[in-house]
C-alpha cells in the first residue's frame, strides 16, 4: 500500500468530498468542471482551454498508461497539447499507481508533483459531476490540512493573456503561410497546419496581425469568455473585410461571430467530452467531435451574410458558423482532436483548399 | 425502393458454442425496432424457449429450421417485402446468403435490409477481405505459403522471427506451432511438409494486444464507434475465451483514435449499413497493429457492447436497415439526445467466459484459438479490482472472487505458459508463491496494468489475513477491502480465524460489522453519457467505490424482484431467461413495479427495457441483501431463474427476506434428498432405491441389494464426469478410483438404474398446494440419458391412460403436501403403468417454455400471478384438445470441443435446444431433428448398432431405410445380426482393424450422410473403435446419433414424411 495524504475538494456552496492526494502536496481553488472523455488525459491536462480549472475526469480510473516522454517534432512536445499542465488540479475516482505503457517515461502523480499540480483520488466522481451538471459551473477548492485558501473565479481574469504566447514564433516551412492568432493554441493544430504543407506564424493573441503577409489566418482555441478578448475581435473584424481565407476553433469560433456582429453567451452545462455529434443543417452528415467549452454563439444574432456550418445533435447549440460568400468558417469543437475523434480533420483540407483557391 | 411492410426475420437457433443466448437478444431487439415502425415482423427459429419467440414480439411465429429450404418455403408462403439476416448469428448469415446466391430472394422479391449480401460475402473470404483492406492501406497479419524447405526460409527472412507455422488443408491444426530461430523453423516446417505439402509461414503476434470496436453506419455514411474493449488475455486467446473489458485500460488517446478511425474506415469501404465489429491485434510496443477480423453482423461482441454501454446496437442497427439515419433516432436511454453519439462510460465492465469443460470426456482444457466456452457474465463496477472480482463469483463455478478460493493449482508455471479455463487463478496462486508482476508478464504476456490490478488484490488479502478477528479490521481498511471488490464472505475467511464459526455465520459477523460502520454500497446508474446529461435510466450497478446513490426508493412495498439465471451454462440457459421475462411481464400487468436482478449480457432479462428497473449485479446471497434492504420489496421471486435463486431461497428467509410463491422451508424439504425421500415413503410415492454411503464397504453392500447398473454420484471427483452408470463390479471400482475421495465429508450417493424405462416429466403450476395446471411430456430415449439431452415429446403420445392417472395423482400429492404455491417439475420412471419419482423441483424448469408455447397457455404468467397473491382459475385445456405435437430435441456443440466423446449420458452435455410442432409425432421429430442440424441423409447410412436391445430396436428401421432405396453399412455384430434377420446390408471394419472397407475411410472421404453408433459397453477396445467413429463424423460434419430409439424415431421419421409434405405452418396456425 502507498503512503498517502488526505485532502479535500471543496465547493462553493460548501460541498466537501474527501480525498486522498496523489500529485503535488499545495491547496488550490479555481472552477470545477467534469469532462466524460475515457483518456487523454496527457492532452486535456495541457489543454491552456483548462487554464484556472480544476478537472474532473468521469472515467473513474486515471493514469493507467502513465505519461508519455519527452519528445520534440517540428519544435513540438510530441505528445502534449502545450509545454505545461495548464489546469490547477485534478480530482479522480480511482488512480493508477502502477501504470503501464511502451511510451511511459513516469506516472501521473510523479508528473502533477513534478508541475506543482495537485491532484485527488478517492472521488465519487460521478456525484460530483452530477451536482456540476445540475448547479452549472461551480468554483472550488482542493485543501491540505492547515493551508486554507480562498475561492478564486478564474473567469473575472483574462486568461487568454496567460496563456498566449509572448512573442511572434515561426513554425515549418510550407508552400502556405497562415497567421496563427494565439489565444491559447493546442498544438495540435499546429501540428495539423504543418501536415498540410503549410507555414505557420504563431502571433500573441493581442498582436495587430490584420496587415501581415500570409495566405490565411487561424483563430485557435483558448479558455474563458470571449467578451474578455475585444483586442483579438477588432483585430478579426479588420481582416473580416478582406477576403483572405479564416478557420477558426472554439475560442476562435466565438471570436469569430463577436467581430461579425454576432452574441455568445454562457452555457448551463459546457460541452466537454469526446461524443458530441453535430450535424450540418439541411443535411444528413453527422460529425463525432471532440469538445471543450463553457460559451456558444446565439445563432439568432449571426448577420445575414453568415450561416450556422454545424449545430449540435443533441441540444441544437451552435457549433460552428461559416460566411455565406467569403472563404471564412470556424467551428465550436475541435477538428484537430487530440484528445478525442479525428472525424473532422478534413476542415483543414477545406481551409488549405481555401487558400489554394484564392492564391 | 419499393415500400417495405412485412420483413422476415432469421433466428439462430439451438444454443451452442460461438452462437448462444445473444441472439435472442439482438434478435429481440430488432423485432421490437419492426414493431415500433408499425410494419409486419414473420420470424423463423425453431429455439422454442426463447423470448424472441414468444407472443407479441413477432407478428408470425415459424418454428422451423433455420435453413434454406424451409426458409424458400416460408419466403414463398409470406412473400415478405424485406428480409434481415444479421440479426441470427452465423447461422441466419449463411442461410442468408445461400438464398442470395441461388436467386430465390431476387426470385420473391425480397429485399435484404441493411448490409448489401455482397458486402457480407466480402467479409467471409479471408483472401477477397485482405485484399479489400489493403486498398485502403489496413493492415492485415502477412503470411506467405511455401511449398518446400528454401521457400519456407525465404518466407521467414521476410517476416522476420517469430512466425507461426501452419499446415495447410489440415483439421484441428496438425503440424501447426511457433518458431523463433532458423533452428526450429527447420524442424517445425519439416514436420508440416509431413502433413500437408504446402505450409503457411505467418508473421506471430502472439502476445499483441487484442482490441476490439463495434462501428455503426447508416445510409448516409455517418458513422459510428459505440464501445471499444480490450481483452485482458492477448492474442493466441479466442476472443470468446478472453476476459474482456471495456472500455480499453491501456491504450493511449493515440492509439484508441487511430484503431477507431481504422475502423471507421473499414465500415465505409465495406459499405456496411447497420453495425460490425472490427478486431485488431496492436502491438504492446508501438501503435503498429493488424486486423484480425471483421464480422458483419451482431455478434456476441455486439450484445456486450450493448450491455456494457446502454447502446442498444441491434434495435439501432434495425432501423438503420429500415432507412433511419443515426440522427434520426433517440438515445433510448436520456429519450432526449440523439443516437447518433459515442457512448461515455463512468465505470468499466469486464466480461468472463464460463467454461463447462468437465462435463465433457477427453477434451483438452487448455483454451486457445477456438471457442469452447458455453456461457458468460459481465461485472459492472468502478475500478478493475472491483469487476474482476465480482466476476469471477458470477461465473458460478464455487469461486469467491480472485482470492479467497480453497481450490489448489497444482502446475502454476503450466498454467500460466499455456493457459487452460483456470488460469486467472493460477496468476492468484503465483502471487501467493512470490512471483513478481515483471516475472507473470514475461509469462503470460498479460498487461502488467491488469497484473499490477490483480497484485492489489493480492496485497489486501494478505493484509486482511494479518487479523484473528473482523472487529480488528479498522473501518477505512474494510472500505479499501469492499472497493476491490472483497465479498463479506472473503473478508471472514480471511479475517475471522475462529474454526467453529460456519462460513455463513462469519459472512454474516462481518456483513454486521460492516453495516455498523456504515460501511454500504451504492446504487449508480448507467446512462451512456457519464452524467452529462439528466437521464431517467433504471439501469443500476452496485458499487462501493462511490458514496451517493444516484436514485432514489419508493418504500412503498410495491416493487417485486425477480431473481435472474446467471451464466449460461450446460443445464441453464435461454430457457430461465424467458421465465425470468415472463414472470416480469406479468408482475408489470398486476401492477407492481418489476426489478431483475441478472449479470448475464446474453439475455433479454437484461435489456434495460424489460423490467422497471435493472441491478445488472451478483446473483450473491450477499449482494441479493443489499438490494432487497435498498428496494424494500413486496418480495422476491426465486422459482423463475433456475437453481442459482433456488439456492438462496431458505438462507433468504432466514434474514427475514419475504420470499413469493412456495415457502423455502417447503423448497429445501424438496431439495434435500432425505427429506424429499422420507416424505415420499410416508405418502406411498415410490423412487427408485438409492443412499447417500460414506465407505466403500457400504456402497459395496448395497450394491449388492440393489444390483447393477446403478447410478453413481460422487461429491468429489478428480477428472471425468461426475456422474456416471456402471454396469459390473469393475466398473464400479474403476469410476471410485477416480472419485478421490469417499468419506463423511465427502458422501457418494448410489441409486438403483432402471433400464428399459421410460421418462416422464410433468411441469405444472399449483397455488396454496391445489394443482392448477399441468403438462406431462415423455422423453423418446430410454431413462439414462440427461433429461436436458433427451429428445421431449409433449403431449406425452405414448403413455398408457393408466400412467398418466398416475402421474397427476402423484403431482397432486406433492403439491399438496409442499403447499407449492408457483410452477414445479417432477421427473418420473415409468415401466409398466409402475411410476417412480426421480426428482422434484419447486421451480420453472427448463421445459416450461416448450410446454407452455405447445400449449399456448404462459405456465410462469400463471405461476407469477399466484406468486403475487392473486387467485387464478385452473387451466381445463386437456392434451386431446391438441390437435398437433410438439417436440424438443438438443443440441450439441461437440465439434466445437476437440477430442470430446461425443456420446450422451446421465450427465447433461448439450448446449442448446429446439421445439418444433406438427401434425403427427414423425412430423415433429423430424422438423426439430433437422433443425438441430441432422440432414436427411442422400444415400448412405452407418448403423453400428451396440448392444442387442438397440439391434432390435433398429431393425425395423433399417428395414424401412433399404425400402426407401438407401444402401446401409454395418459393423460386424449389426451385420450379423441384420444377416440373421434376413437383411442385407454392407460390412465395414472398425478402425482398429486393418481391413478395407474401413469405417474410418468411409469417414475421411465423407462418403456417409448419417452415422448411427450407439456405444455398448465399457470395454476398452469398443470405447476406443466407437469414440473413433463418433469423433470423425463430428469432425467431419457428418450427422451422429448415439441413441437408438432416438435413431429409430428419425429414420421412421423421413422414410414416412416426404419432405415436401412437411406443414408450413406458424405457431398460430397449429
Amino acid at each position: 500500500m502507498q503512503s498517502v495524504k488526505k485532502a479535500r475538494l471543496v465547493l462553493q456552496d460548501g460541498t466537501v468530498f474527501e480525498g486522498t492526494s496523489f500529485g503535488y502536496e499545495k491547496s488550490i481553488s479555481g472552477e470545477v468542471v467534469f469532462y466524460t472523455a475515457m483518456m487523454g488525459y496527457p492532452e486535456s491536462l495541457t489543454d491552456p482551454s483548462y487554464k484556472g480549472q480544476i478537472l474532473v475526469p468521469t472515467y473513474p480510473m486515471i493514469g493507467n498508461y502513465g505519461v508519455p516522454r519527452q519528445k520534440e517534432e517540428d519544435g513540438l512536445p510530441a505528445f502534449f497539447e502545450s509545454d505545461k499542465i495548464h489546469c490547477s488540479g485534478l480530482v479522480i475516482s480511482d488512480y493508477s499507481f502502477d501504470p503501464s505503457h511502451w511510451n511511459s517515461e513516469k506516472s501521473l502523480g510523479d508528473w502533477l508533483k513534478e508541475q506543482q499540480v495537485p491532484g485527488l483520488f478517492g472521488i465519487d466522481t460521478r456525484a460530483l459531476t452530477k451536482k456540476l451538471r445540475d448547479c452549472g459551473s461551480m468554483l472550488g477548492k482542493i485543501e491540505f490540512a492547515n493551508e486554507e485558501v480562498d475561492f478564486y473565479d478564474p473567469n473575472k481574469d483574462n486568461l487568454v493573456a496567460q496563456v498566449s504566447t509572448s512573442e511572434v514564433k515561426t513554425y515549418g516551412n510550407g508552400k502556405y503561410k497562415v497567421v496563427l492568432v494565439d489565444c491559447g493554441v493546442k498544438y495540435n493544430i499546429i501540428r495539423c497546419l504543418l501536415r498540410r504543407d503549410v507555414t505557420v506564424v504563431r502571433v500573441p493573441w493581442n498582436y495587430d496581425f490584420a496587415n501581415e503577409e500570409c495566405d490565411g489566418f487561424f483563430l485557435s482555441n483558448g479558455p474563458g469568455d470571449p467578451a474578455v478578448c475585444d483586442v483579438t475581435v477588432q483585430n478579426i473584424k479588420k481582416i473580416l473585410a478582406g477576403n483572405k481565407p479564416i478557420m477558426g476553433i472554439c475560442l476562435g469560433n466565438q471570436l469569430m461571430a463577436r467581430a461579425a456582429g454576432a452574441e455568445t453567451y454562457k452555457l448551463k452545462f459546457g460541452h466537454r467530452s469526446h461524443n458530441q455529434p453535430v450535424i450540418t443543417p439541411g443535411s444528413n452528415r453527422c460529425y463525432i467531435t471532440s469538445q471543450n467549452h463553457g460559451f456558444a454563439i446565439d445563432d439568432k444574432t449571426l448577420p445575414t451574410d453568415w450561416e450556422p456550418f454545424f449545430v449540435n445533435v443533441n441540444d441544437g447549440t451552435n457549433e460552428g458558423i461559416r460566411h455565406k460568400s467569403k472563404p471564412f468558417f470556424s467551428a465550436q469543437f475541435h477538428p484537430e482532436a487530440c484528445s478525442g475523434p479525428v472525424d473532422t480533420e478534413w476542415l483543414f483540407d477545406l481551409f488549405v483548399e481555401n487558400m489554394a483557391k484564392s492564391k | 425502393m419499393k415500400e417495405i411492410n412485412k420483413i422476415l426475420l432469421l433466428g439462430s437457433g439451438a444454443l451452442k458454442i460461438g452462437e448462444a443466448g445473444e441472439f435472442d437478444y439482438s434478435g429481440s431487439q430488432a423485432l421490437k425496432a419492426i414493431r415500433e415502425e408499425g410494419k409486419y415482423s414473420v420470424l423463423i427459429n425453431p429455439n422454442i424457449a426463447t423470448v424472441q419467440t414468444s407472443e407479441g414480439v413477432a407478428d408470425k411465429i415459424y418454428f422451423l429450421p433455420v435453413t434454406p429450404e424451409f426458409v424458400e418455403k416460408v419466403i414463398e408462403k409470406e412473400r415478405p417485402d424485406g428480409i434481415l439476416l444479421s440479426f441470427g448469428g452465423q447461422t441466419a448469415l449463411n442461410c442468408g446468403v445461400a438464398l442470395y446466391k441461388s436467386g430465390v430472394l431476387e426470385k420473391y422479391d425480397v429485399q435484404v435490409l441493411g448490409t448489401p449480401v455482397q458486402a457480407i460475402i466480402n467479409t467471409e473470404d479471408r483472401e477477397l477481405f485482405a485484399n479489400q483492406l489493403h486498398e485502403i492501406n489496413v493492415k492485415t497479419p502477412r503470411s506467405i505459403a511455401a511449398n518446400n524447405m528454401q521457400e519456407a526460409h525465404a518466407a521467414a527472412a521476410e517476416l522476420g522471427f517469430p512466425l507461426i507455422i501452419r499446415a495447410a488443408y489440415t483439421l484441428g491444426g496438425l503440424g501447426s506451432g511457433f518458431c523463433s530461430n532458423q533452428e526450429e523453423l527447420e524442424k517445425l516446417a519439416s514436420s508440416a511438409f509431413a502433413y500437408s505439402p504446402q505450409i503457411l509461414v505467418e508473421e506471430s503476434l502472439k502476445g499483441w494486444k487484442e482490441v476490439e470496436y463495434e462501428v455503426v453506419r447508416d445510409k448516409y455514411d455517418n458513422c459510428i464507434t459505440v464501445c471499444n474493449m480490450e481483452n485482458f488475455d492477448p492474442l493466441g486467446i479466442h476472443t470468446g475465451e478472453s476476459i474482456v473489458v471495456a472500455p480499453s485500460q491501456t491504450l493511449s488517446n493515440s492509439e484508441y483514435h487511430k484503431l477507431r478511425k481504422i475502423a471507421i474506415d473499414i465500415i465505409r469501404h465495406v459499405g456496411i449499413v447497420g453495425e460490425c465489429n472490427v478486431q485488431y491485434a496492436l502491438d504492446p510496443n508501438s501503435e503498429d497493429y493488424r486486423v484480425i477480423e471483421v464480422n458483419a453482423r451482431l455478434s456476441r461482441s455486439s450484445a456486450l457492447a450493448s450491455k456494457a454501454t446502454g447502446y442498444p446496437l441491434a434495435f439501432v442497427a434495425a432501423k438503420l436497415g429500415l432507412g433511419y439515419g443515426l440522427h434520426e433516432i433517440k438515445n433510448s436511454v436520456t429519450k432526449v439526445t440523439s443516437a447518433c453519439f459515442e457512448p461515455a462510460l463512468d465505470y468499466i465492465v469486464c466480461k468472463i467466459p464460463r467454461w463447462d469443460l468437465n462435463k465433457f470426456d477427453g477434451v483438452s482444457k487448455v483454451i486457445g484459438s477456438s471457442m469452447k466456452s458455453v456461457g458468460e457474465i459481465m461485472a459492472i463496477g468502478r475500478t478493475f479490482e472491483e469487476v474482476i472480482q465480482k466476476g469471477l463469483r458470477m461465473i458460478g463455478q464455487g469461486m469467491h472472487g480472485f482470492v479467497g478460493n480453497l481450490k489448489e493449482v497444482k502446475d502454476i508455471d503450466g498454467e500460466l505458459l499455456n493457459p487452460t479455463d483456470k488460469r486467472i487463478f493460477a496468476i492468484a496462486a503465483a502471487f501467493d508463491k512470490g512471483y513478481t508482476v515483471d516475472k507473470i508478464h514475461d509469462m503470460t504476456k498479460i498487461d502488467k496494468w491488469f497484473l499490477s490490478r490483480l497484485k492489489n488484490i493480492h496485497d489486501m488479502k494478505d493484509a486482511l489475513d494479518r487479523y484473528t478477528t473482523v472487529e480488528g479490521v479498522t473501518p477505512s481498511m474494510f472500505r479499501k477491502a469492499k472497493q476491490m471488490g472483497f465479498s463479506d464472505f472473503q473478508i471472514g475467511r480471511y479475517t475471522i480465524k475462529d474454526k467453529k464459526m460456519s462460513a455463513d455465520e462469519k459472512l454474516l459477523a462481518v456483513r454486521s460489522f460492516r453495516k455498523r460502520h456504515g460501511i454500504l454500497p451504492v446504487v449508480k446508474q448507467i446512462d451512456t453519457l457519464a452524467g452529462e446529461y439528466p437521464a431517467k435510466t433504471n439501469y443500476l450497478y452496485v458499487t462501493y467505490n462511490a458514496t451517493e446513490n444516484d436514485i432514489n426508493f419508493e418504500d412503498d412495498g410495491r416493487s417485486v424482484i425477480v431473481l435472474g439465471s446467471g451464466a449460461y451454462r450446460i443445464g441453464s440457459s435461454v430457457e430461465f431467461d424467458w421465465c425470468c421475462v415472463s414472470a416480469i411481464n406479468t408482475i408489470k400487468k398486476c401492477g407492481y413495479r418489476s426489478v431483475m436482478i441478472n449479470y448475464n449480457p446474453e439475455t433479454v432479462s437484461t435489456d434495460y427495457d424489460t423490467c422497471d428497473r435493472l441491478y445488472f449485479d451478483e446473483l450473491s446471497f450477499e449482494r441479493v441483501l443489499d438490494i432487497v434492504e435498498f428496494e424494500l420489496p413486496k418480495g422476491v421471486i426465486v422459482s423463475a431463474g433456475g437453481q442459482i435463486p433456488n439456492n438462496l431461497a431458505l438462507r433468504l428467509h432466514k434474514q427475514h427476506v419475504p420470499i413469493l410463491g412456495t415457502s423455502a422451508s417447503q423448497i429445501d424439504r424438496a431439495e434435500d434428498r432425505q427429506k424429499f425421500s422420507t416424505m415420499c415413503d410416508e405418502q406411498g410415492i415410490d423412487q427408485p432405491r438409492w443412499k447417500e454411503l460414506t465407505s466403500l464397504d457400504d456402497i459395496y453392500s448395497f450394491v449388492e441389494e440393489v444390483g447393477f447398473p446403478v447410478l453413481i454420484r460422487p461429491s468429489y471427483v478428480l477428472s471425468g464426469a461426475a456422474m456416471n452408470v456402471v454396469s459390473n463390479k469393475e466398473e464400479l471400482g474403476h469410476f471410485l478410483e477416480l472419485a478421490a475421495e469417499v468419506s463423511k465429508d465427502h458422501p457418494v450417493v448410489v441409486t438403483e438404474f432402471m433400464q428399459q424405462t421410460k421418462e416422464i416429466e410433468i411441469d405444472a403450476v399449483a397455488q396454496n398446494g391445489e394443482l392448477k395446471a399441468y403438462a406431462i411430456s415423455e422423453h423418446v430415449e430410454y431413462a439414462g440419458v440427461h433429461s436436458g439431452d433427451a429428445t421431449v415429446v409433449f403431449p406425452a403420445q405414448k403413455l398408457y391412460v393408466e400412467t398418466i392417472r398416475r402421474i397427476k395423482k402423484i403431482a397432486r400429492t406433492i403439491a399438496k403436501e409442499l403447499c407449492i404455491s408457483g410452477p414445479f417439475n417432477i421427473q418420473f420412471l415409468a415401466k409398466d403403468n409402475a411410476v417412480r419419482v426421480i426428482e422434484c423441483n419447486l421451480r420453472a424448469s427448463r421445459s416450461f417454455p416448450f410446454v407452455s408455447k405447445v400449449l399456448k397457455y404462459n405456465l410462469i404468467e400463471m405461476a407469477t400471478r399466484i406468486m403475487l397473491g392473486e387467485h387464478v382459475e385452473p387451466l381445463h385445456k386437456d392434451i386431446f384438445d391438441l390437435d398437433y405435437v410438439g417436440v424438443k430435441a438438443s443440441q450439441f456443440s461437440f465439434a466445437r470441443l476437440l477430442k470430446a466423446d461425443p456420446v450422451l449420458g446421465v450427465d447433461m452435455s448439450s448446449t442448446g435446444e429446439v421445439g418444433c410442432l406438427g401434425e403427427n409425432y414423425y412430423e415433429a421429430i423430424l422438423k426439430s431433428m433437422l433443425s438441430v442440424g441432422n440432414r436427411i441423409p442422400k444415400q448412405n447410412v452407418l448403423i453400428s448398432s451396440g448392444p442387442a436391445r438397440s439391434k432390435v430396436e433398429l431393425l425395423e428401421a433399417t428395414k424401412k431405410l433399404l425400402k426407401k432405396g438407401y444402401t446401409v453399412y454395418t459393423t460386424g455384430g449389426t451385420f450379423d445380426f441384420l444377416n440373421a434377420n434376413g437383411v442385407e446390408t454392407i460390412q465395414l471394419h472398425w478402425p482398429d482393424e486393418a481391413k478395407e472397407p474401413n469405417i474410418m475411410d468411409y469417414l475421411h472421404d465423407k462418403k456417409l450422410d448419417l452415422v448411427i453408433n450407439i456405444p455398448k459397453n465399457l470395454t476398452k477396445r469398443e470405447l476406443d473403435n466407437g469414440y473413433k467413429i463418433r469423433r470423425a463424423a463430428v469432425d467431419f460434419n457428418i450427422p451422429l446419433i448415439t441413441n437408438a430409439r432416438l435413431a429409430s424415431a428419425f429414420i421412421t421419421a423421413f422414410c414416412s414424411v416426404p419432405m415436401d409434405e412437411i406443414a408450413i405452418s406458424s405457431w398460430d396456425e397449429y
